[in-house]
């Protein structure tokens, strides 16, 4: 009954990460219409399951007129690209220092915790706000600030899962058999906590989606015109009170989407977790 | 216990440190401040007298010194824009921030240590799954978009509470929930796991053969002990909550220290956001060493570590 229900969820998770994912690859080829052509004869229409609805859109339209569906799934593909790279970024960065303290242990690793200490008591919306604010928004620059800001749950787990690995019988036999160091680190302990790292990955994707959809309804993330979902949450506030539905279709993919992440990420820590010893 | 303490000081001093330089560092990323502050329309004269009169001529490790021999006195230095001293700015919206934090940790906790411990007492039936299923959709929350269906539903339609300001105390209701969302989920499932643990000991064994209530066995000894990492993470998660308070802050138009900071980016006011990534991460280490004290307190068996 309980693997039953860990099934569903799994497919679930799965299914809509599949949906995001093509959504984003194919964005140009799927939308209806351009989501940046504004028509301002045809604003705030509203979405197929009301009253008075324009067949031609099914999702209704923004305050300048902007067909909501295409602007919908362009933001889809802007949030995936966001999520994806920054945890590259982020995981570069975290895997890198986690692995090393853990391995070395001693001097390195007690670097290693510092950063991690230091990292945590910095307040990560705060600091990204500023950035963007000094350096103006860009999406490279917020690739780039939050992949420095979110590497501390890589580097948690790439440091405590190493350490396990590191005295294992088979890096020993590395060892025995003349290995260096680094073939080591490469061959031997990463494929090893590779699971645990897949993730740490997919919670992170999560994590880099709704903090890039709060900074740009703060107004100080991705730059308009681009459709990003905070960014439509943001402009749609004025207009929430008269048509909910303008905030609620952002803020249900976005829920939906982070929903779908994680519970792809439990599923994977399951499979990977019955796997282990 | 001395050389604990000790060693978790030198640690929280040097992390306060590291971060003082990042905040100096991440102010002056933008290049010449003098230019920003002065705006698109100054002239070369007006840039250099503001360069001047700011003492942003120095050189940039004077400027360092300047600032860090300041504020470990307590003086993080004068705003541009609100031409007032930076402590008295932070000093008057801190009490409304600390109020967010507060009633938001306070929900957090009304609504995780029930829901964990029902979870772990009725492990792995339909509830304990409601329980997981909860703490999963809340992960999943946009919190700033929970604000605004939350001021639509509560505040419009039903208009049961104030959509924003900070006139009387009704206001924090709705910027509480939201920021306990963002801490339920990881203390609901702390507890509920805690208590998992905890049910299955030998104490527990024990105090079941000495033939105590049910009630008695859960709370006064399963509880006890499953709370040690719930207060310490609830600690760390106010900080995280003070942290991430600018957002709803921003939604609900508290006037608090988030609110404050964004305000001062948009208005290239150095000196104010420099001081508020300071005193946000002094707060926070200090819950994080407040949190390890409680744990030896609470749990003997840590204080040799």
């Amino acid at each position: 009954m309980k693997r039953g229900f860990r099934n569903i969820a799994t497919w679930l998770g799965a299914a809509i990460v599949g949906i995001a994912a093509f959504c984003a690859l194919f964005a140009p080829f799927l939308v209806p219409h351009d989501p940046f052509a504004q028509d301002l004869g045809k604003r705030l229409l509203v979405p197929f399951w009301m009253a008075g609805a324009d067949p031609q859109h099914l999702l209704g339209t923004d305050q300048l007129g902007r067909d909501y569906l295409s602007r919908l799934i362009w933001g889809c593909r802007i949030s995936m690209l966001i999520g994806v790279t920054v945890s590259i970024v982020s995981g570069l960065i975290g895997i890198t220092i986690g692995v090393l303290g853990g391995f070395l242990g001693g001097r390195v690793d007690d670097a290693v915790l510092f950063a991690i200490t230091t990292r945590l008591s910095i307040p990560v919306v705060l600091v990204a706000l500023a950035v963007v604010g000094l350096l103006g928004s860009s999406m490279t620059l917020l690739v780039i600030t939050l992949g420095l800001l979110l590497w501390d749950r890589f580097a948690v787990v790439a440091r405590s899962t190493t350490m396990q690995v590191r005295n294992l019988d088979f890096v020993a036999a590395a060892w025995c058999a003349g290995c260096s160091r680094f073939r080591i680190l490469t061959r031997e302990v990463l494929p090893n906590i590779a699971s645990h790292l897949v993730v740490v990955a997919t919670l992170e994707i999560a994590l880099a989606i709704l903090l890039e959809a709060a900074l740009s309804f703060l107004g100080l993330g991705v730059p308009p015109p681009l459709p990003s979902w905070g960014l439509m949450i943001a402009e749609a506030k004025d207009y929430m009170f008269f048509s909910p539905w303008v905030i609620m279709v952002p803020g249900v993919a976005l829920f939906v989407l982070v929903l779908g992440i994680n519970l792809l990420g439990d599923g994977l820590r399951d499979l990977f977790g019955a796997r282990q010893p | 216990m001395l050389r604990f303490l000790v060693r978790r000081l030198v640690v929280a001093l040097l992390v306060a440190a590291t971060v003082m330089t990042l905040a100096f560092i991440l102010t002056r990323l933008s290049g010449d401040l003098a230019t920003s502050i002065a705006g698109p329309n100054a002239t070369a004269a007006d840039i250099e007298a503001i360069r001047k009169a700011y003492g942003l001529d120095r050189p940039l490790l004077t400027q360092f010194l300047d600032w860090v021999g300041r504020a470990v006195t307590g003086d993080l230095g004068e705003s541009y824009f609100f031409k007032a001293r930076v402590s008295t700015l932070i000093g008057e919206r801190m009490p409304v921030t600390l109020t967010l934090g507060l009633t938001g940790l306070v929900i957090a906790l009304l609504v995780s240590l029930p829901l964990g411990i029902l979870g772990a007492v009725r492990e792995n039936t339909a509830f304990d799954r409601g329980v997981q299923l909860v703490a999963l959709l809340g992960q999943a929350m946009p919190s700033f978009w929970l604000g605004l269906i939350l001021m639509i539903v509560f505040g419009l339609e039903l208009g049961w509470l104030p959509i924003s300001g900070t006139d009387s105390w009704d206001c924090y209701i709705m910027p509480g929930v939201v920021l306990a969302f963002s801490a339920i989920p990881a203390l609901t499932r702390l507890t509920r796991a805690g208590m998992i643990q905890a049910m299955g000991s030998d104490y527990i064994r024990t105090a079941r053969a000495k033939g105590l209530s049910r009630a008695s066995i859960l709370l006064k000894h399963a509880l006890r002990n499953a709370a040690i990492p719930v207060v310490a993470i609830a600690a760390v998660q106010l900080g995280f909550m003070l942290g991430g308070s600018i957002v709803i802050e921003q939604v609900f138009a508290l006037h608090g220290v988030g609110f404050l900071a964004w305000e001062s980016i948009g208005k290239n006011d150095f000196p104010v956001v420099q001081a508020v990534v300071l005193v946000l991460a002094v707060i926070y280490v200090a819950l994080t060493m407040l949190a390890d004290l409680m744990n030896a307190v609470l749990d003997p068996r840590l204080r040799s570590a």
